[in-house]
Parts: C-alpha cells; structure tokens; sequence
C-alpha cells in the first residue's frame, strides 16, 4: 500500500483548478478541466490496484483466485472517460463559436453579463 | 422503461431527421414526454404499498454482496420523476410555436435529458447516479449553448458547463472513496457497511465531496454563479427544466445520499449537520431573494429567484426529519409550475416585443390581458397566496423547524417570498400595466442587455398553443386546493419512506416487502399556514408598489434608503462578475467550507 498514487491525484486536482482560475484562453482552460479529470482516473485506478504480483483480471492463463485487480473501477474509469471525452468536445465546439462570435477566447472579457 | 423510450426516440429522431417533417417531430416528442409521464405516476402508485427493486438481467444479491444493478423505485423518487415528465411535455408543447429555426436535435436533446432526469430519480446504484448526473449535465450544456448565433448564451454555457464539470468530478472522488472503502456500488450495501464504524475521515471528506458536487447542481450559495448566467441566456422552455427540475434533482440527489448512505453512520445522524445544511440554506434564500430584488433582466430575475427558493428547500430538507422532506417536496411541485409558468410569460414576451427588460418594456404589454393575468396570479403563487400549494409547503418547512429548534426558518421564508414575489410583481407592474413613475433610460445600465428574439416570423401575435402552455402551469398549483389533505398525506408518507433507511436496505438487499408503514400522517393546513400565505404575498404587493412608487417618496427616506443599501448591492454585483475564475474560486471555497462545517458536524477533531 503506497500513498504516492493518492498523492499525485490530489495534486493533478489542485494544480487543474489552478490553470482553470488563472486561465486566459479558453482551450487553457479546457485542457486544465482534463487535467481535474485526469486525477479522477488515476484515484479511481489506485483505488483498484492490488499488491504487486496482481495482474489484469483475466483468468484465461492464470488459475483463478490468483491475485488480480479490481476490475470495477476500470470499467468505472472507462465511462469517466468517455464523460471527459464528451464534455471536453461539447467545450471545444462552443470555444470554436465563441471566438467566431466576439473575436476573442479570454474568459475575463467574455463574462454574460458584465456588471 | 421511462429511461430507455426517451433514448430510444431521441436515438431514432436523430436519425431520421432528414426526412423527417418539423410537426412529426414534435408530435413523437410529445408523445414520448407523456409516456414516460404516465409510466412514473403509474410505478409511483404500484410503489406507494412498497418500494419496488428491479434488478438489471435479473442479478439480485447473494448473500450480503449486491453485484448486480438496480433501480429503487419509491413513490418520492417516481413522484419526482413524473413531475420531469410533466415539465419536459409542457415544454415540449410550448417550444412547438417557438423556434422556428428549431430542429429535430432539439426534441433529441429535450428526451435524452427527460431519460437522465427519470434514471436519476430511480436509480438504486452510486455509479449510476454519477452517470445520470453527467448525462443530465452534458445535455443541459448542450441545451443552453443551443442558440449559437447569441454571444451570451455560449458564455453563459461555458461557465455553466466548467463549474458543473467540477462539481461533477467531486461527486465521482466522493464515490470512488466510497467505493474504496466498502467495496461496493449499491446504494443500500455501502449505507450497511459505513454503518458499522463511527465517522472517520475519509467517511466525511466522501461526505463533503458529494454534498458539494450536488450543491453545485443545485446553485446553493456559493455554488450559484452559473445559474443566473445559463438561466438567462437558455431558450425559454430550457429554463422551464432547469428551474423548474433540475436544480432540484441536486438537492434530491444530496438527501438520497444521506439518507441511504450517511444517515447510520455514528456521528453524522446528530443535530449538528442540520446547522450546516440550515445555514447554507438560510445564506443562499436571503442572497438569491436580494439579487433577485435589484434586477431588471426579467428572465435573470426569475433566475435569481429560483436561487432563493432553492435555499427555502434546503431549509425543509435541511431539518433531516421527514416533515421537511415532505414539506419541500410540496413545495417543489408548487414552485416549479409557477416559476415554469413565469418563464414562459417572460418567453413571450421575448416573442412578442423582443425584449425581456422590464425598463425597456415598460408599459408595452398593456394589451395581453391573459399573459398578464397568468404572469401576475404565477407572481402572486410565488410569494405563497394560499390556494397555490407553494405555501401548504412553506407551512410544513416552518413547522420541521419549529420541530427541531429552529424557529427563525419562519422569518427567512416569509423575507425570501416578500422579496422574490415582490420583485415579480414590480416586473409585472412595470411591463402589463404601465404602474409607478416612467423609468428613465439609461441606456449604460449594468444589467442591460441585447437579446436576440428566439423567433423570426409570426411575431403578430401569441400563438395559443404557446398561451395555454402557459396558463395551464400557471393554473396547474391550484389542484392542490382540491384536496389539501389528501394531498398532504400522500406526500408525508413518501417522505416517511424516503427517510427510512433500514427498510431501503431490506428491500434492496433481502428483497423484503415491507409491511405497510405503521405511519400516522399529521400534517394538514393548519389556520397559520393559510395566515402566513396571505401575509406573504401582502407583503409582497406591498414591496411591489413601494419600488414602483419610490420617486414619490420622501426625500430624506429615500436617501437614507440609498446611502444603507447601496453599498451592499454593489458589492454583490461585483461579486457576481461572471468570470469562470472567480466561479471557481468561490466554488472551491464553498467545499471547504463545507468541510470544515462536516469536521465539525462529525466531530472527528478533537
């Protein structure tokens, strides 16, 4: 059981929101929300990791009962990725209209509704 | 069932869009969106003798190990999933006249959300939860940037989609700690397995980080920002949803949570993480109800007054008892068809006169004798004029309070409904009837801005269809005065059951019937309810017309009114800037303080 994994995810959090608050070109920003996800993936991937001798759940070459790793979190990372995917497309398109729109992909001079 | 039509319909509109006629389509939808309407109020009636599960290809658990997946239908969830069902039709019907430039992606977005919404309501598994949640989520972005030729649509769809993102993260570290821990998905095994041992660390950050991640769904105070920016630049029927459902569906999906993971575990069940709830509740009705107060955009200051009446439920679920689960769940029913019914006035009125600013339009609605009825009765229902179920179910959140100690609730409500209704009326005020002095026009004011109409031609007249959309969620509320206490009753029996977490776990994990809670229901409208009701929505005509008619006030009044409330306005309005890094800041502030309030609440420091 090592703590480096948890470690690192914590940190990648951290260090994403900091690239979001202090972005100022839209595709930064986008790219820091994939690094925020990208330390779901790896917590949810440590969460699942056994001690070391364990190897991919596949019992085709191996007795079964032998150690292996927790297959549930990878198909839970899986669908995390595919939200990422999803979400980091739908932000592309709308940087893309953004900067057709109003010129521009800094989000400090775009905000809705200046008050 | 309800989940799988609306995927399968959008899935094939998508498809055939090419050939597919403009009114097909909408027909389908429609179609679609009462399918499931009807499926939910039906699985709502077969759940309410007991909780129905329904194990995905049939893998109900063995032994204490719940491997399969499974939808946990209870009469508070399929109520809840019958209501989306309600609003996605009303909007479905109302967006028929509306865009013209509208196409079948539309109606697909509208199903895919209306399957995300029911699967959130229903489901039994954390996982899916998460999924749900996103899916929900990603359509709503897509929903709200759906204008692309409008500037602000796209940046308010941007700050929506970044703090959401976010706040979707932190639900999925919340519940791959969970997992962590207990090994397990199912909602009612990892409640058994955090039950056995006292609240540790990693127990309260797992809390911390879902309650936050649903706060910020559901726009409380801190987590607000976004609303107000996605709300007033979404096609109109997309507000209808959002205000009127999905920021709920967080709130639902932090009291699902506690209920069935949290509500065991030793340290968590006490008094004092109801403070912490009632205190983000209380912050975030009074600050909604302010910045609702000194907007002029209409459609942002019906936004504004969805953030207040979303901490009005937070103070009901807040209490942790199930009268103000009941109480809120009435009260979401009341609000969500009044506010519908008000954005969809504010919609036409966008339709007919292009413009959703109350300044702009002062006077100009003179003629829509309906529209105005339907805007200023929904105005009057928000402030919880008694006929309207809104303050059957303010009555039962001050009595949970009362219950548990906290008798100022009663104050924050009545101060949150005066404001938010007061507003509306002044809105109404200015723009049917032409009331109080004739604003001037300055034209650098803050909160001005241009719109674009949503729709090209027809702009003549109101079509009926749009109309009678609207009217109906306006009258809608008014059923309730039929029978209030049946309709009191049935509600509190749900929330008896949505509170009662060793049964869940029974059902779910023995797949026992439980046997017909032994419940007595107490609550009915009581002569104070009704009192208080009148008292609101007084208070909030009183408001009304003391904005309209300020300028005859007294000069000295008036300037001691200024020089004590402008600072204050101001600062807020600086703090509402709308920049995605400030959005953030806040956010992660607000999940560390709600942290800090779980530590405290869980007394895991010494």
């Amino acid at each position: 059981m090592t703590y480096l994994p948890y470690c690192i995810a914590a940190w990648l959090f951290v260090v994403g929101l900091y690239g979001i608050v202090t972005s100022r070109h839209f595709v930064h920003l986008i790219i820091c929300l994939s690094v925020v996800q990208s330390s779901t993936y790896l917590l949810l991937l440590s969460i699942g990791f056994r001690s070391l001798p364990a190897q991919a759940p596949i019992f085709s070459d191996v007795p079964p009962g032998s150690p292996a790793v927790d297959p549930i979190v990878h198909a839970l990372t899986l669908t995390d990725i595919v939200v990422g995917a999803t979400v980091t497309a739908l932000l592309l398109a709308l940087t893309l209209n953004i900067k057709r729109k109003r010129g521009s992909v800094d989000p400090a001079v775009l905000s809705p509704f200046p008050e | 069932m309800p989940v799988g039509l609306p995927l399968l319909v959008a899935a094939t509109l998508v498809a055939a869009a090419p050939i597919c006629r403009r009114h097909v389509a909408d027909l389908t939808a429609i179609l679609a969106a009462l399918a499931v309407t009807v499926t939910c109020i039906w699985l709502m009636r077969c759940s309410t003798e007991h909780t129905i599960v329904y194990w995905f290809s049939h893998w109900p658990p063995r032994g204490p190990q719940a491997i399969g997946i499974s939808f946990v239908i209870d009469p508070l969830g399929a109520g809840l999933a019958a209501f989306c069902g309600c609003l996605v039709t009303v909007a479905l019907v109302y967006a028929w006249g509306y865009f013209d430039a509208v196409r079948t992606y539309f109606h697909a977005l509208m199903l895919i959300f209306l399957a995300a919404m029911a699967g959130f309501c229903l489901t039994g598994d954390l996982f899916n939860l998460f999924v749900f949640f996103e899916l929900m989520s990603v359509v709503a972005y897509a929903l709200t940037g759906y204008k692309v030729e409008e500037k602000q649509a796209l940046a308010g769809a941007m700050n929506f989609a970044v703090t959401n993102s976010i706040g979707g993260f932190s639900v999925l570290i919340g519940i791959a700690l969970l997992y962590g821990r207990t090994g397990a998905l199912n909602m009612a095994q990892v409640g058994q397995s955090l039950s056995a041992h006292p609240a540790d660390g990693l127990v309260v950050v797992a809390l911390t980080l879902l309650v936050a991640g649903f706060f910020v769904k559901a726009a409380v105070v801190p987590f607000h920002f976004w609303l107000s920016d996605a709300h007033a630049v979404a096609p109109t029927p997309v507000c209808v949803l959002f205000s009127g459902v999905m920021i709920e569906l967080g709130l639902y999906g932090v009291f699902r949570v506690y209920w069935t993971l949290f509500r065991s575990v030793p340290g968590l069940d006490g008094h004092r993480l109801q403070l912490v709830f009632i205190v983000l509740g209380a912050l975030t009705a009074v600050l909604g109800a302010v910045m609702c107060f000194s907007q002029r955009h209409i459609k942002r200051l019906l936004a504004f007054s969805s953030i207040s009446h979303v901490g009005m439920m937070v103070l009901g679920l807040g209490c942790l008892t199930s009268r103000g689960i009941a109480g809120t769940a009435l009260y979401l029913l009341g609000h969500g068809c009044v506010k519908g019914a008000l954005f969809l006035c504010a919609g036409l009125l966008l339709h007919r006169l292009g413009s959703v600013d109350q300044v702009e339009l002062f006077g100009r609605a003179r003629k829509f004798v309906i529209l105005g009825c339907a805007f200023t009765v929904s105005g009057l229902g928000l402030a919880g004029f008694p006929p309207y179920g809104t303050y059957l179910g303010k009555q039962m959140i001050e009595e949970a309070g009362a219950a548990v100690g906290q008798h100022w609730l009663t104050w924050v409500l009545l101060f949150a409904s005066v404001l938010t209704g007061g507003a509306v009326l002044r809105a109404g005020g200015m723009v049917f009837l032409g009331l109080g002095s004739t604003p001037r026009h300055d034209t650098g004011s803050p909160t001005s801005i241009q719109e674009e109409p949503e729709t090209r031609k027809g702009r003549r007249y109101i079509p009926v269809v749009m109309l009678s959309a609207a009217v109906l969620l306006s009258l809608a509320p008014l059923i309730s005065a039929l029978s209030p206490d049946a309709l009191t009753r049935a509600i509190e029996k749900g929330a008896e059951r949505f509170a009662n977490q060793p049964a869940y776990q029974r059902a779910v994990m023995k797949g026992e019937v439980a046997p017909p809670a032994r419940f007595e229901a107490t609550a009915r409208p009581t002569a104070k309810g009704v009192l208080f009701g009148f008292v609101a929505a007084a208070g909030a005509v009183a408001v009304a017309l003391l904005s309209l008619y300020a300028e005859r006030l007294p000069a000295p009044g008036r300037r001691a009114c200024s020089t004590l409330f402008r600072p204050v306005l101001q600062g807020l309005r600086r703090v509402h800037s709308g920049h995605i890094g400030d959005l953030i800041v806040w956010l992660v502030m607000g999940v560390v303080a709600i942290g800090v309030g779980c530590v405290v609440a869980a007394s895991v420091l010494p």
